[in-house]
């Protein structure tokens, strides 16, 4: 006789303010097999969990069915609090009455009434769970890092610094990101490659890591703590074993007129090319789409020079394996090219150009050795406009999130062209000013009262040229209130911050999700930050949303944490909710009849063939066998199965359809 | 598909050469345009400014009659009266109950049925238009949209708000050389035209003089509103700036009739305050605009010289 125990939580007032959660009690008391039913504030609190645990001692329960919130949320709190009152954690069920019932229905009856069926379904389930012991799986203790710009960079340096081996794959020929190519960085305006190189040759000569420069993940399989990655380097037409990064090669290359991915097209570069004179590795990759022999079939000037004989023109593509436990995004972001505002000429114009560009103007490194000077002709601009709020919190033309990194990025290039051009004129266009952050706020008005930085209210409404210069039609909306123009030598536009190129195409690879703005999210906004909602696949910096150095840092410091957690047993734990295949006594064995529909179903490559013999080693019956490690209990191959020889454990045939039937208020009759 | 025609008040009067060259130019390509029976005032700014109800009911009667006469869409060449009527049809297909209410005040079941079509949609659709051109218009022109015809964005839904393109590609279709400049979409003043001349002669100031420095031939309009600030009101515009501007205004119709062969007479070219004569001139022979080689002897400006004293033969040469 079944012993079922009901705990109804009010979660505060979630539940309680719809649904009238001391009916539910009441009810529920009254479905046959249910010996205790009790409800309380906070039922995932310390007091609520000791209700379960007592209820289960001296009530003795078989079963416990808690109605609250998405089993999502916590159903893994109550199944612990089960297992330590002695009750199989898999005999306890959430009854989903929050997200489900209370927060999406009107305070009245009809909620009431549907949260007692809710849970009424769920002690009809429970009644039918089985005590199901958990699977062990072991753990590969390889961490991927997918990107190696500065949050991918920590991430890797703090899981390698635990003790872990690393695979940390770039795309672009070298490591650094989106920092390497920063000039200062706020609030301290400290040198962001003098932070960042450092870091970069720590990744070079880490034992523990193993870096993939110009590479891409082609595929990942498998589920957590057994990923089997595919990776894809992409081939640098070069022997990088050979070559010694004497950079002969790119300065005899022909080819010279192409535009720097690195010096966001303000600088040139040739076919043969390091990034930048600090790249990790410091190894050239030739541009096959430019390199004058991959067009024409003559030159191969580079193959001459080299004195090491490192170059490899019919060089192919090469694809690694790798068995890996966790992975960490860390893809980064990008920023909104093209006319999305075209009253602002953005691409028409050469001298409006976009934040990283400033960056690369400002830089030491840059084309100008860090001397502001425009592009157009290269004269140093008397007058800057500085344009924030460029696409950002723009929902009629660009995208409705602020991109956060702007106003303080922007305050930063105001001042550093004062400082370098003391009798600039430096205007920053704005909607408001958000500085939170530690220094952030005086950072900015440093920028406003000791660099004199003009500060103007209002947004551009449009960027002609007229006479050699660019004129900012705007509006100022404080004190003078009124519109305004301003004849700028230079503008620089914070454009907004967005997801990177390929950002979906990667996220389906790995099956993590995203929002709408193809920006990866995570598993709980607040309390699980640098999850996604697979298993074993972290996240760092912006490609979660867009964010400055220090929050990345500390998201990717995070995630290697969490990665580390992970690798710290030798055996990872899985729920047992997989599909298994009948088993029955001779001579039957099994039901299956080893037609295999679910092998050609199975999404995970779970499903074996399993031969059973007999004592002389006769074949009795061939029929499906479920790898445990494999199976990730979807389902799939229950739904083909032609004679229902597959269950789901936790969701058997049995256990849906009684809930079924308690929903068709007939669960009396198997009561 | 049948297209009406709502030529609306200014059609009829201060812009008659903007309905002749568009009716002379339909004939041309073989389109009919049959008037929208019993027409009415679309309410143009008057009515949006006082009375809701009226502001919307005024365009569904006009609609609601181009409806009953079978009419799929209404050609509106005025952008005032096309941004009404666009309004209306937009605000009445979202909100079912206003709909029904309108009707009842129009005592006609206005359903939406018929489009709303600017004349830039309209010359757009002509196809290979290129293939019809005799005379290449080949003058520097600076395409002017004004306000109402790509705004509110949400509910014209016309071409980019801000940078508009569709008359500068209908401008290369005929030949001409549409200037990038920076007062497209800009106010020319509008309906301050009768009460505050002032504020219209230093925007409307501002837009020539654009045009000018860049060196457009001529402004090239959709819009009877703009054209009368830009060309009638040109005296309070020199007088302000204290220069003279010799660019003639032109409607988009007239361009591209221009293009086709037709005579200008059946252009209404005549009609201008600021004589167009010198863009009858052989299009070779042309120096920027104002310089003395575009004179006035030549003999295809003849027929205009009948236009208002007020305008200067475009033997002008260059002010200043």
């Amino acid at each position: 006789m079944a012993r079922i125990g009901v705990f109804i939580c009010h979660c505060g007032e979630n539940i309680s303010a719809t649904v009238d959660v001391m009916k539910v009690a009441a009810e529920a008391a009254k479905i046959p097999g249910v010996a205790h039913s009790v409800e309380y504030k906070y039922m995932c609190s310390d007091p609520g969990q000791q209700l379960v645990k007592n209820a289960i001692r001296e009530k003795g329960l078989t079963g416990v069915v808690v109605a609250a919130c998405s089993p999502r949320m916590h159903e893994p709190t109550f199944r612990r609090a089960c297992a330590e009152a002695g009750l199989n954690p898999f005999l306890c069920e959430m009854a989903n009455i929050r997200e489900h019932c209370s927060w999406v229905h009107e305070k009245g009856d009809a909620t009431t009434d549907k949260a007692i069926d809710i849970v009424r379904t769920l002690v009809a389930k429970v009644k039918k769970n089985k005590a199901l012991q958990p699977i062990k799986v072991p753990v590969t203790k390889v961490a991927m890092v997918i990107g190696g710009g500065i949050a991918g960079i920590q991430a890797s340096l703090d899981i390698a610094n635990a003790g872990h081996q690393v695979i940390l794959v770039e795309k672009e020929p070298s490591i650094g990101g989106h920092m390497s190519q920063l000039s200062e960085t706020f609030p301290t305006l400290d040198c962001s490659q003098c932070i960042l190189t450092p870091r970069m040759v720590e990744v070079a000569q880490h034992l523990n890591i193993t870096l993939f420069s110009y590479a891409e993940l082609e595929s990942l399989d498998g589920f957590i703590g057994n990923f089997k990655a595919r990776i894809r380097k992409k081939a640098r037409s070069l022997d990088e074993k050979l070559c010694t990064g004497c950079g002969l090669c790119t300065q005899k290359c022909p080819s010279r007129r192409i535009p720097s991915e690195f010096d966001a097209g303000l600088g040139l570069r040739p076919a043969i090319y390091v990034p930048f004179p600090q790249a990790v590795p410091n190894k050239p990759v030739i541009d096959r789409e430019h390199c004058t022999y991959y067009r024409t079939g003559k030159c191969r000037l580079c193959e001459k020079v080299c004195p090491t004989q490192a170059i490899r023109f019919d060089q192919q593509d090469e694809i690694v394996e790798a068995d890996v436990g966790a992975v960490v995004l860390a893809t980064g972001f990008d920023i909104k090219h093209g006319d999305f505002f075209p009253e602002y000429g953005y691409g028409k114009y050469r001298d409006v150009i976009d934040g990283l560009q400033f960056e690369r103007l400002a830089s030491a490194s840059g084309p100008t050795l860090g001397e502001i000077r425009r592009p157009s002709d290269g004269r140093v601009p008397e007058t800057v406009v500085f344009v924030a709020c460029a696409g950002s919190r723009d929902p009629a033309k660009g995208i409705e999130y602020c991109s956060k990194i702007c106003c303080m990025y922007t305050a930063k290039h105001a001042m550093l062209y004062k400082h370098k051009v003391h009798h600039g004129k430096p205007y920053v266009f704005y909607m408001d000013i958000r500085a939170g952050g530690k220094m952030y706020e005086e950072f900015v008005r440093r920028a406003m009262e000791e660099d004199g930085v003009q500060y103007v209210r209002g947004r551009v409404s449009r960027i002609f040229e007229r006479g050699g210069k660019l004129v900012v039609k705007g509006v100022d909306t404080l004190l003078a209130a009124r519109p305004l123009e301003i004849e700028a030598d230079l503008v620089v536009l914070a454009t907004a911050g967005i997801a990177q190129p390929g950002a979906e195409e990667l996220a389906q690879k790995l099956h993590v999700s995203y929002d709408a703005h193809k920006f990866y999210a995570e598993a709980h906004p607040k309390l699980r930050p640098v999850e996604t909602n697979t298993a074993g696949i972290f996240l760092a910096g912006a490609c979660q949303a867009p964010k400055d150095i220090p929050e990345s840092v500390a998201q990717a410091s995070g995630a290697a944490a969490k990665v580390a957690a992970l690798f710290s047993q030798s055996e990872l734990v899985r729920e047992p909710l997989i599909a298994v295949v009948d088993r029955q006594a001779p001579p039957v064995y099994s039901s299956c009849v080893g037609c295999f529909l679910c092998q050609s179903a199975c999404p995970y490559q779970a499903i074996e063939k399993e031969e059973i013999r007999g004592r002389d080693g006769q074949l009795l019956k061939t029929v499906a066998k479920v790898n445990p490690g494999l199976c990730q209990g979807c389902g799939t191959c229950v739904a083909f199965c032609r004679t229902k020889s597959i269950d789901i454990q936790g969701f058997s045939h049995e256990q849906v359809h009684a809930e079924v039937l308690a929903l068709l208020n007939r669960g009396e009759r198997d009561a | 598909m049948k297209t009406g025609f709502y030529p609306g008040c200014s059609m009829k009067g201060s812009a008659r050469e903007y309905s002749e060259s568009l009716l002379a130019l339909a004939r041309e390509i073989g389109r009919e345009l049959p008037e929208v029976p019993d027409w009415n005032c679309c309410g143009a700014t008057a009515a949006h400014n006082l009375d809701r109800d009226l502001a919307l009911a005024l365009p569904a009667r006009i609609l609601a009659a181009a409806e009953k006469a079978g009419m799929d869409e209404v050609l509106v060449p005025c952008a005032a009266c096309y941004s009404r009527l666009k309004v209306t049809r937009h605000e009445l297909l979202a909100d079912d109950s206003l709909r029904q209410r309108i009707s009842g005040l129009v005592e006609a079941d206005y359903r939406g049925s018929a489009g709303v079509l600017n004349i830039i949609e309209w010359l757009g659709r002509v196809p290979d238009l290129e293939k019809l051109v005799k005379k290449p218009f080949q003058r520097k022109v600076a395409c002017y949209y004004g306000c109402l015809l790509v705004r509110p964005a949400g509910v014209v839904k016309f071409d980019r708000p801000e940078d508009p393109q569709s008359m500068d590609l209908l401008m290369k279709k005929i030949g001409a050389d549409p200037i990038d400049w920076a007062f497209k979409t800009e106010c020319c003043g509008a309906g301050f035209s009768v009460s505050r001349t002032d504020l219209v002669a230093r925007l409307s100031g501002q837009i020539l003089d654009d045009a000018v420095s860049r060196g457009a031939e001529a402004v090239v309009v959709a819009c009877p509103m703009c054209h009368l600030n830009l060309d009638l009101r040109r005296p309070n515009i020199e007088k302000r700036a204290g220069k003279k501007f010799h660019l003639p205004v032109i409607y988009i119709t007239q361009a591209v009739g221009m293009a086709l062969g037709l005579k200008p007479k059946q252009l209404g070219l005549q009609r201008h305050k600021v004589s167009p004569s010198a863009l009858l001139a052989p299009a070779s022979a042309k120096p920027p605009a104002g310089s003395k080689s575009a004179s006035g002897d030549s003999p295809a400006s003849a027929p205009l010289s009948g236009s208002s004293a007020g305008a200067p033969a475009s033997t002008a040469s260059k002010v200043n």
